[in-house]
């Protein structure tokens, strides 16, 4: 019988052309390695803390907790790191991990700009090229990001296919990857695609939890009550849950971007709206219609533009561990408007989604509860579409 | 014994591929009977998919061709069961797994053993995956087809020797899509394969020329088309079919030579 590899429940696995076998094979093989290994274990640790700035700050929000009148509410700040959101924790890793098995090309897709930035600072620091996959209609939502990977001395490929967003990003890459294997490592930036990028990069992003525990056991002396995160893939949100996992007193809250509405077709809420499929490499929750043609998803968030779910994300809803809720556009841009407003703090748009459904929740929780919201990027990148939004023409 | 060896026994097998609707189902038609009558051995009926990943753009424009036409997996099966009055050519699906998985696995292979249907190529389920299909396939009599690539090297001879119908094997790097040169050294691969199996196997993936066909044929035991068609479609639509036709002749003279 075959091993199923990668299994998280029945989701996860490996649906990729047999081209690509043994790329992954010989990533999996590598990491199983080093994961291990002290040294390698030292360098990621030195490049977190000296490079990217960890560990990123667990911070009260005194003014929002007394606002919202009930839980206690902490962010945890991964705006706060280098490049300005949580995917520099698994690029750093990623990128040390392809430079010790002798890659010297990284290869990205991104949605709202930020993993493709981030591995274009990678690529820079450890002296690798670099090609990045955009979807042409990210590219236009978020300018700003295409000149920052490009000054970078990344090579940003606008891709024109499908709905030209971030789904179509992650096909380019992967026809990409299948033509060019021996040189390159595909550096993908969320908890999805073939096992073992859905543990490796849960593993990378895991330090965001770890941190959150030993902050939280600090400042309060125990848990948190619940953990709210935004979901796409689902990269920092398996970060901000994974060592909260066995903690079952701890509510995990993955809030998905719901675009127009769940009750329309202008929406990205995989888990709401979604149904089991085979995409991407994995077997998960998509949005798609009764054909299992891939819908067409929406949201202002291009970050959370994507019409799967990480596999582990998927075990977790199936086991009834975390919970999925849908944020919509409005909500979030509400959010974004309020974090800043209120703490000074501008939330990325995709992290705005998980400070929506706090402002639901915390009011109904006792004052001596505690939520922690991952605040997993910072807004100035979205600061020119929330305006449009409002009604106001910004020029970049 | 699999309808697929048919598809071999006369001389080196040509094989075409084509995108069930595009442009539309008359033309799909009208061109797998060009083939058919112009010497192709066996059929690869490609059903539409949104984000075919496997495919170069010119396969990737025929998917997104043929589904804004409406195609649908049903409209896939009613056009097998129609052209199946015309043809008893040995023909296979090639599609995605989500196609399959999201119709109900059991439904669209039983479908297919009822619609004749001998085989199914699914490029995003490799060997490690095929159990998701495979008993299935076994239980109607449907043939899983595997692929073998140029990076394949020591998975050759596991991937063979389960091998049924017969083995594709991958020509290059990346995706589909016409190719000036194809470097691979294919007669190791095949060279391994014979070792392990005796079903025949194919060479596909950036061939498009008589020259190149006959070269792959003459390595295995036939050529698999499928951008070269597509463009035919591209450049002249409902009429393509005629074109197709002598394509398809010119190609099976060269794998015959």
């Amino acid at each position: 019988m075959n091993e199923r590899k990668g299994r998280f429940g029945i989701h996860g696995g490996q649906y990729i052309p047999e081209t690509l076998m043994n790329a992954v094979a010989e990533l999996e093989e590598a990491y199983n390695y080093y994961k291990n290994d002290p040294q390698f274990n030292r360098e990621l640790t030195e490049l977190f803390n000296e490079y990217a700035g960890r560990p990123s700050r667990l911070y009260y929000a005194k003014r929002m907790t007394e606002d919202l009148g009930g839980a206690k509410i902490y962010l945890k700040r991964e705006d706060l790191n280098h490049t300005g959101a949580h995917k520099i924790n698994n690029v750093l890793g990623q990128a040390l991990l392809a430079k010790k098995m002798g890659k010297t090309r990284l290869i990205a897709e991104t949605g709202a700009g930020q993993h493709g930035v981030a591995t274009a600072t990678a690529a820079t620091l450890f002296g690798m090229e670099c090609v990045v996959f955009m979807g042409e209609e990210d590219t236009i939502r978020q300018a700003l990001n295409v000149y920052r990977m490009r000054l970078l001395g990344a090579e940003v490929i606008p891709v024109k296919t499908g709905t030209a967003t971030l789904k179509d990003a992650v096909s380019e890459a992967m026809r990409e990857w299948t033509s060019r294997i021996s040189d390159t490592h595909y550096c993908l930036g969320s908890v999805m695609g073939p096992h073992p990028f859905p543990t490796i990069v849960r593993d990378f992003q895991a330090v965001i939890s770890k941190e959150i525990k030993e902050q939280m056991l600090e400042k309060e002396g125990r848990l948190p009550d619940a953990v709210l995160a935004c979901v796409g893939g689902g990269s920092n949100a398996i970060g901000a849950f994974y060592h909260f996992i066995d903690d079952e007193n701890v509510r995990l809250i993955g809030c998905e971007a719901a675009g127009r509405g769940i009750d329309t077709f202008e929406t990205a809420a995989t888990m709401n709206v979604g149904r089991l499929g085979i995409f991407h490499g994995m077997k998960s929750y998509f949005c798609q219609d009764e054909y299992g043609q891939i819908a067409p998803v929406y949201s202002i968030s291009a970050g959370l533009d994507y019409p799967g779910i990480g596999p582990e994300h998927a075990y977790l809803h199936d086991t009834g561990r975390a919970e999925y809720v849908p944020v919509t556009d409005e909500e979030a841009v509400c959010a974004f408007e309020y974090l800043s407003k209120t703490e000074g703090v501008i939330p990325a748009i995709e992290s705005a989604h998980a400070v929506a459904h706090a402002m639901k929740l915390a009011p109904t929780m006792d004052k001596d509860k505690i939520i922690v919201i991952n605040i997993s990027g910072r807004g100035d990148k979205d600061v020119a579409a929330i305006a449009r939004y409002r009604g106001e023409d910004l020029h970049e | 014994m699999s309808n697929i060896r048919k598809a071999f026994e006369n001389g080196k097998a040509f094989i075409p591929f084509i995108t069930v609707g595009d442009p539309d189902i008359a033309t799909t038609k009208k061109a797998v009977l060009a083939m058919v009558e112009n010497g192709a051995d066996l059929i690869e009926l490609g059903i539409p998919f949104s984000d075919p990943t496997a495919e170069g753009p010119v396969i990737q424009g025929a998917n997104i061709r043929a589904l804004k036409g409406g195609m649908t997996t049903d409209k896939v099966f009613d056009f097998v069961r129609d052209i199946r009055r015309d043809t008893d050519v040995p023909m296979v699906f090639m599609t995605y797994a989500n196609v399959v998985f999201s119709y109900d696995a059991e439904k669209f292979i039983s479908t297919c053993r009822d619609i004749g249907i001998d085989g199914l190529i699914l490029p995003d389920l490799p060997y490690e995956e095929k159990d998701e299909f495979l008993p299935i396939c076994r239980k109607y009599g449907v043939d899983l087809i595997s692929l073998i690539a140029p990076t394949s090297a020591q998975r050759i001879a596991m991937i063979a020797k389960d091998a049924e119908g017969f083995l594709y094997i991958v020509s290059s790097l990346g995706v589909t899509g016409t190719r000036s040169q194809i470097t691979t050294d294919l007669d190791a691969i095949v060279k391994v394969v014979r070792e392990n199996t005796d079903i025949p196997c194919a060479i596909g993936f950036g061939i498009s020329t008589p020259d190149q066909a006959k070269k792959m044929a003459g390595i295995s035991d036939g050529a698999i088309v499928g951008s070269a068609i597509i463009k035919l479609l591209e450049k002249h639509g409902v009429d393509a079919p005629a074109p197709i036709g002598e394509y398809v002749r010119s190609m099976k003279e060269a794998v015959l030579s």
